[in-house]
């Protein structure tokens, strides 16, 4: 699926980019720890906006497109900031099955963001998941680090409002 | 040379160890059709169009990377081998979008080629879901067209060998696709409009924007005095596109098919060249003894100039402030020749044909008018006059050889070589030479700073030591510039060009396919025609040229004079990398 890319503006903090300076310098002699600052980059800001590739692309002498290819190669790499609370629904087979596509449309719907989006206010982020493990639950979802099972779409806004109003 | 023995179809064959099976192939005779191959810059085995059988192999190999030892036996002509690229081209064509008949490609389509030569006879075998594409027009030079894109990435590995690397492969599996960073527009990156990728895709999923319409319709307005000017690449390029040999000098048909295309003039841009010359030749004379900025360096090729704006923005006080041949000739036509011939230069079109796409960015930058009009009003292509020139029914091969039109058509050999590396350098060298001497120069050919690569030389002028450098390509011009960065370059003058080998190979040429470009030297051959124009002809210093005696004589005084900076120079400006 083709990552989208945030629009929502920036909001780096000078000791974010000060970490971030400092794993380039440490890398930046040798091309082949692209993935790795990369991922340090994520660690830091949570996602791999312009101006974070921007600063490792400039670093790390490596062409912009580059550190672009590879950011939405694998999908390890988010373009998107993650939420306050990220909602992460499982579509392995067992939960496919049973229903959790209809979930995932239920949350778009009522967030207004589609997979790998995040809203406008910093609250939600959605995110489509393989298999997590817990087919007996199926569908599930988790909410960071709290799981929802057997849920149908109708519980769907109840569970948005209680972290609306957390 | 370590030789091994191998076979191929059965016929034996003794070749150098470590070759790939398509290079020794090419020992017999034959050859294995190719896609995604370019040598040395894209060797990545991706399209399995070169598949062939090795007898023992477990499966069939990629002839483009595989490298042959002793005791191979190959076969490039089984039921197998064929059937694996007839099936290879219909998973192609599923997600191509197959408009032939419109494309602008069609006829020098490798692909379409493929499916000929391969039997393809159900373009529709594996249709199915689409991958969503873009269409990108938003440069001024070119469009890119993801749905002809069958993702080879011979025009990602030709933009990183020129360094400038804005497109590359983004996203996994069904969804890769070809696009910059962030999927930004073309026109919102740092592209140089080199035109490399251009000539490099072997379908239409890259070309220039067309203006032969603009053209034609200039053409048929009888309020418009339309001329045109040819760069001096084009007279040994323009061949190509009818089939002639390479390196052929079609001077004489050229100009004939220009009359018969129906412009007014038609004329010859290495007019311009030979001013350029004057003009540069003194910038730096008066640079080197009033102590301006050094080295100074070449600003003929609009690909090298927004390089430079792009990526050395703070280096720009090095860029001569000439305009470059194109220009000076639209400037000096719409105010000098406008003024001679009493026609009114708003009803004057200029047209250049270029071997070069960044040429249609050019005559869009700021301070290119002279005349209060923009100096050219359209740069086309050498494939675009070869379009219309089809268009127009003219039976090229078969024209008979015509001059060029009075004044400006007058040239010399100095400015024919300006579409080889190293040949604006020389140009200037014979004219810089005679100048400040005052004596004959004994031999015009200064072979130093001919040919491939980086080159460097050192001249004594009068009495002072002249030290120049020539590069090409924007890979070539990044090692250079690096030094005059950090200040270790000891030049005075450097020649840079944005395409590797200079115009000859410039973005704009005919398209030759991957197998010209990997077994043939293109470059080299284009290159060794306009060297053979140049030694034949009368004049070969740009000072010896009558037009620009004449120019200089009755409107711009002296070279570097107030008149000749108000029509002839231009500025530069810093662009960001990113936007």
């Amino acid at each position: 699926m083709l990552k989208k890319i945030s629009k929502s503006p920036f909001k780096g903090t000078p000791e974010q980019e000060a970490q971030l300076k400092a794993i380039i310098e440490e890398n930046k002699h040798d091309s082949s720890m692209l993935m790795h600052v990369m991922q340090q980059a994520q660690a830091i800001y949570g996602y791999l906006p312009f101006e974070v590739q921007v600063m490792i692309a400039e670093g790390m002498d490596i062409p912009l497109e580059k550190v672009y290819g590879v950011s939405t190669f694998y999908a390890q790499f988010s373009l998107s900031p993650k939420g306050k609370y990220n909602i992460a629904v499982c579509l392995g087979t067992a939960c496919y099955v049973k229903g959790s596509q209809a979930l995932l449309d239920e949350l778009s719907k009522q967030l207004g963001i589609g997979p790998g989006e995040c809203t406008e206010d910093g609250q939600f982020s959605l995110e489509a998941t393989r298999c997590i493990g817990a087919c007996g639950l199926a569908p599930v979802l988790n909410v960071n680090e709290d799981v929802y099972g057997k849920l149908v779409p109708d519980q769907i806004a109840g569970i948005i409002e209680k972290y609306k109003n957390a | 040379m370590e030789m091994v023995n191998i076979k191929i179809n059965g016929m034996p064959l003794s070749v150098p160890n470590g070759i790939t099976i398509l290079e020794a192939a090419r020992y017999a005779g034959i050859e294995i059709p190719t896609l995604c191959y370019l040598k040395d810059i894209n060797e990545i085995g991706a399209c399995r169009i070169c598949m062939v059988e090795v007898k023992g192999a477990r499966s069939l190999v990629t002839a483009c990377v595989y490298p042959v030892n002793e005791g191979m036996e190959v076969f490039t002509n089984t039921e197998k081998v064929r059937q694996s690229r007839k099936t290879t081209l219909e998973l192609i064509l599923s997600t191509h979008r197959k408009d032939c008949l419109s494309c602008i490609r069609s006829g020098n389509c490798e692909l379409q080629k493929l499916c000929k030569e391969f039997g393809v006879d159900d373009e529709h075998a594996f249709d199915g879901e689409m991958p969503a594409f873009e269409f990108d027009d938003s440069a001024a030079h070119m469009v890119r067209d993801n749905s002809k894109c069958i993702l080879c990435r011979r025009c990602v590995a030709a933009c990183n060998e020129q360094k400038v690397s804005v497109i590359g492969a983004n996203a996994r599996g069904f969804d890769t696709h070809i696009s910059s960073a962030f999927d930004k527009d073309l026109a919102d990156v740092s592209c140089i409009s080199c035109g490399q990728c251009i000539v490099n895709c072997p379908t239409g999923a890259i070309y220039e924007k067309d203006d032969t319409k603009a053209v034609f319709a200039a053409i048929n307005d009888p309020e418009k005095f339309v001329i045109v000017n040819t760069a001096p690449s084009i007279r040994v390029t323009l061949g190509e596109a009818f089939g002639m040999s390479i390196g052929s000098n079609v001077t004489g048909k050229m100009v004939a098919a220009l009359r018969r295309l129906g412009f007014d003039k038609v004329f010859d841009t290495d007019f311009a060249a030979d001013l350029t010359i004057m003009e540069e030749a003194y910038e730096l004379l008066d640079r080197i003894k009033n102590g301006g900025t050094l080295p100074m360096i070449t600003s003929c090729s609009p690909g090298w100039i927004k390089y430079c704006e792009h990526y050395y923005p703070d280096q720009l006080n090095h860029l001569s402030t000439c305009k470059s041949p194109q220009q000076m000739f639209g400037a000096i036509t719409k105010t000098w020749y406008a003024q001679k011939m009493g026609i009114d230069p708003k009803d004057i079109v200029v047209v250049g044909i270029m071997p070069c796409t960044a040429k249609k960015f050019e005559t869009k930058r700021d301070h290119q008018s002279a005349s209060g009009y923009p100096d050219v009003d359209y740069a086309l292509t050498t494939r675009e006059l070869a379009r219309m020139i089809d268009t127009a029914g003219i039976y090229f091969n078969h024209l008979p050889d015509e001059e060029f039109d009075n004044p400006l058509g007058e040239s010399t050999g100095a400015a024919v070589i300006f579409g080889a590396t190293g040949g604006v350098m020389e140009a200037a060298l014979r004219t810089a030479v005679e100048v400040l001497t005052g004596e004959e120069l004994q031999s015009l050919d200064f072979t130093e700073v001919r040919g491939q690569g980086i080159k460097e030389a050192s001249y004594n002028v009068a009495g002072l030591d002249v030290k120049v450098a020539v590069a090409s390509g924007a890979a070539a011009a990044h090692e250079i510039m690096e030094k005059v960065k950090n200040g270790t370059a000891d030049y005075q003058f450097i020649e840079i060009m944005g395409c590797p080998g200079g115009c000859v190979n410039g973005g704009g040429q005919p398209i030759q396919h991957a197998v010209v470009h990997n077994f043939v030297d293109l470059k080299g051959r284009r290159a060794a025609a306009l060297y053979e124009a140049d030694k034949n002809l009368p004049k070969r210093k740009s000072h010896e040229s009558e037009a620009v005696k004449k120019v200089y004589a009755e409107f711009l005084g002296e070279p570097n004079s107030h008149k000749a900076h108000e029509v002839l120079h231009t500025s530069y400006v810093k662009r960001p990398k990113y936007k």
